[in-house]
C-alpha cells in the first residue's frame, strides 16, 4: 500500500509537469492538445542526444552524480532539451496550429493535433529506432527504506520528484510575483480585456508554449531516467495527463498540479485490486468519476 | 484473372464496410460537430457484440449464444449505441474538449479491456468460434464473398439512404441549426444537449453496425482490429472525402483505404529488407500529414458539402 503510494506521487509529479503546460495551452486555445504528450517524446530523445555529445565532448561530464544515474551531462541536456521543445512547440505552432485556427473552428485543431502527434511520433521512431533506449546502462539498485512494510525506492524516483517540485515552485513564483505572470493570468481570465491594457496576445500564445514545452521536456526527461525511453512514450502519457487536467478542471495551473498527482497515486493504488494489465484503462475510469461527480474538476469554472 | 476479380472482391467489401462506418462519423462531425476521437471503440463494440452474440458455445471465454446471425448484429449495434449513451450522457452537456478526451480514453479503454479480459473476450488471443451465416450452404468460395459483399453493399446504400433522409428531414435541419448557432436554436425552444446525444448515439450504432460486419466477414477479431489507427484512417477518409457530405464520406473511404493498401503494398514489395520493420512508421506518417495537409489547404475536403444556410448564418 504504502509501496504503491510513493511509486504514485512519484508518477504523480511527471503527471503534473504534463498537464500544466496541456492545461494553459486547453484555456488559451480551448482546445485538446492531442499532441501535448509528444512534447515529453521530444524532450526525452532530445535530451539523449545532448547527453551523448556533452559525455563525448568532455569525458568527465558522463560521471555521475553522487549515487544517482544521473550525469553531469545529462543534468546540462536537461536544460537545453527544455529549452528546444519549447521551441518544436512554437514552431508546430507557426506550422500547423496557427494556419488550422486562422482556417477553421475548434475542432479542427482537435484533429490536426492528432495529425501532429501522429507525425511527430513516427518520426521519432523512424530516427531513434522502435526498441527502448535508456540515458544511463548502468544497472541502478533501488534503495531499501524499509523492511516492513518492505519499501522500495529508486534514487533517480527521488531526484525527479524534488526537481519536478522545485520546477513548479519556480513557475508558481512566476506566476505570483512577476508582471509576466499577471498578464498571462489575464488573458487566461478574459482575453478581449487583457488586450485593451496592452498585452500582446500572440506573445503570450508564444510564451506559452515554451513554457508548456518546457514543462514537458522535464516530465519526458524524468520519465525516461525512471523507466525507459521509447517512441511510444508520449502515446502513453497522454490518457493520464488529459485525466489530470479535468481532475484539475482544465485551465487551472494548480488544479493540474494536484490533478496529476491525484491521477499518479489513483493508478496506482488501484493496481492493489485490479491486474497490472489494467492500468492504462485506469486513467478513463478517473475522468469517468470525475464526470459523474464533479464535471469542472476541482478548481475548474463553468465554461461552454 | 480470377485472382485479381477476388481481390478486387476482397478490397471493396472492406472499404464499403469502413464507409459505413465513416457514414456514422460524418453524422457526428459533418453533420452536427461533435468530435468523436475513439471511434474504433464503437466499431469494435459492434465487431464484439456481433461475435459473441452470434458465435458458438466457447469453454474459455463468453459467448455461444448462437443467436440467428441479423439479431447478434443489431446486438452488437446496441452495445455500441449504449457505449456512446453512457459517454454522451456525461460529456455532450460540457464544453466540446470533454467529448473528444472521453471518446479517445473510451478506446483506450476498450482496447485495453479486451486485450486483457481473457474471460470475457478472448484476451490478446482474439475472439473465435464465429460461423458466418449462411456458411453451410454456400462454403466458403468465391460466392460466398460476392454475396457478402451485396449484403454489405446493400446495407451502406440502406445507410446512405436513411443518412439522406435524416438530413434532409426537419430533425436534420435542427442539427445544423445547432451546429451553426446554437444560441439561435436554443432560442426557439430546442434542446442542443438532447439533439446532439441522439445523433451520437446514431452515428455510434452505425459504426457498431459497420464493425459487426467487419467481424463477421474475418469471422474474428482481436484487439489488434480495434487499434487507434483505425480511427485516424476513418478520420481521413471523411476529411479527404469532405466532412458533411455523404457520397463524399464514401468516395474518401474508397480513396483512402486504396491508398492505404497501396502504400503498404509499394513498401513491402520495393522498399529495403532494413525499412520493412518501419513499414507501419512511414504509413501512420502519410496518414498524418494527409490529415494535416487537408486541414491546413483544403478544410472542406474533395467532395464539400452543399451549403443550406441562411445568408446571416454565413461568415
Amino acid at each position: 500500500m504504502i509501496q504503491h503510494l510513493l511509486d504514485g506521487i512519484l508518477v504523480g509529479s511527471i503527471l503534473s509537469l504534463g498537464a500544466i503546460g496541456l492545461t494553459m495551452a486547453m484555456h488559451m486555445l480551448r482546445f485538446a492538445n492531442f499532441a501535448h504528450a509528444e512534447l515529453l517524446s521530444i524532450g526525452a530523445y532530445c535530451a539523449l542526444v545532448f547527453d551523448g555529445i556533452f559525455a563525448a565532448i568532455y569525458a568527465p561530464l558522463g560521471n555521475a552524480i553522487g549515487p544517482l544515474s544521473l550525469t553531469w551531462a545529462l543534468s546540462l541536456a536537461v536544460i537545453i532539451s527544455m529549452g528546444v521543445t519549447g521551441g518544436s512547440a512554437i514552431l508546430i505552432d507557426r506550422l500547423v496550429f496557427r494556419r488550422v485556427r486562422a482556417k477553421g473552428g475548434e475542432l479542427s485543431m482537435v484533429f490536426a493535433s492528432f495529425g501532429v502527434a501522429m507525425i511527430v511520433r513516427n518520426l521519432l521512431g523512424l530516427i531513434f529506432g522502435l526498441q527502448a533506449q535508456l540515458y544511463s546502462k548502468d544497472i541502478v539498485f533501488a534503495v531499501v527504506l524499509s523492511r516492513d512494510p518492505f519499501i522500495l525506492v529508486k534514487l533517480d524516483q527521488v531526484f525527479s520528484l524534488v526537481a519536478a517540485l522545485v520546477i513548479m515552485l519556480i513557475l508558481h513564483l512566476i506566476l505570483s510575483r512577476t508582471p509576466f505572470g499577471y498578464a498571462l493570468r489575464a488573458v487566461a481570465e478574459n482575453p478581449s480585456l487583457a488586450q485593451v491594457s496592452g498585452i500582446n496576445l500572440n506573445r503570450m500564445i508564444t510564451l506559452i508554449w515554451i513554457i508548456g514545452g518546457g514543462l514537458a521536456a522535464a516530465a519526458g526527461i524524468f520519465y525516461g531516467l525512471t523507466n525507459q525511453i521509447n517512441p511510444v512514450l508520449g502515446r502513453d502519457l497522454l490518457l493520464p495527463i488529459f485525466a489530470a487536467t479535468i481532475v484539475g478542471g482544465i485551465g487551472s495551473i494548480y488544479g493540474a498540479v494536484l490533478g496529476g498527482f491525484l491521477v499518479g497515486i489513483a493508478s496506482n493504488v488501484a493496481l492493489l485490486i485490479l491486474p497490472s494489465g489494467y492500468s492504462p484503462a485506469v486513467p478513463f475510469l478517473i475522468i469517468l468519476a470525475v464526470l459523474i461527480a464533479r464535471p469542472t474538476g476541482l478548481f475548474g469554472e463553468e465554461r461552454a | 484473372m480470377i485472382g485479381v476479380i477476388s481481390y478486387l472482391v476482397f478490397f471493396a467489401t472492406v472499404a464499403a464496410i469502413l464507409s459505413i462506418a465513416v457514414l456514422g462519423l460524418n453524422l457526428q462531425w459533418g453533420n452536427t460537430g461533435l468530435f468523436n476521437g475513439g471511434v474504433v471503440a464503437f466499431f469494435g463494440a459492434g465487431a464484439y457484440g456481433t461475435l459473441i452474440l452470434g458465435g458458438t458455445a466457447q469453454s474459455d471465454h463468453l459467448g455461444g449464444y448462437a443467436l440467428p446471425y441479423l439479431i447478434a448484429l443489431l446486438g452488437g449495434m446496441a452495445i455500441a449505441g449504449a457505449m456512446a449513451w453512457i459517454v454522451g450522457v456525461l460529456t455532450l452537456r460540457l464544453r466540446h474538449d470533454y467529448l473528444a478526451i472521453a471518446t479517445f480514453g473510451v478506446a483506450v479503454a476498450f482496447e485495453n479491456l479486451m486485450r486483457n479480459a481473457e474471460g470475457l473476450a478472448g484476451g490478446a488471443k482474439g475472439l473465435r468460434g464465429f460461423e458466418r451465416p449462411l456458411h453451410a450452404w454456400l462454403g466458403d468460395g468465391f460466392t460466398y464473398n460476392l454475396l457478402f459483399l451485396a449484403f454489405v453493399l446493400g446495407l451502406l446504400i440502406a445507410t446512405y439512404l436513411f443518412l439522406q433522409t435524416l438530413i434532409r428531414s426537419p430533425f436534420g435541419r435542427l442539427l445544423r441549426a445547432i451546429r451553426e448557432d446554437e444560441t439561435a436554436a436554443q432560442s426557439l425552444g430546442k434542446s442542443p444537449s438532447r439533439v446532439r446525444l441522439i445523433s451520437f448515439i446514431t452515428g455510434s450504432v452505425i459504426m457498431g453496425l459497420a464493425g459487426g460486419l467487419y467481424g463477421t466477414f474475418y469471422a474474428f477479431i482481436s484487439p489488434q482490429d480495434v487499434l487507434p489507427i483505425l480511427t485516424f484512417q476513418l478520420w481521413a477518409m471523411l476529411i479527404v472525402g469532405g466532412a458533411g457530405n455523404n457520397r463524399g464520406a464514401i468516395a474518401g473511404a474508397f480513396l483512402i483505404w486504396g491508398a492505404w493498401t497501396a502504400s503498404g503494398w509499394a513498401l513491402s514489395r520495393f522498399a529495403p529488407p532494413d525499412v520493412q520493420l518501419y513499414t507501419g512508421s512511414i504509413q501512420f506518417i502519410l496518414i498524418g500529414f494527409v490529415i494535416v495537409g487537408m486541414l491546413m489547404w483544403r478544410p472542406q475536403g474533395l467532395f464539400p458539402e452543399k451549403l443550406v444556410v441562411s445568408q446571416s448564418g454565413r461568415k
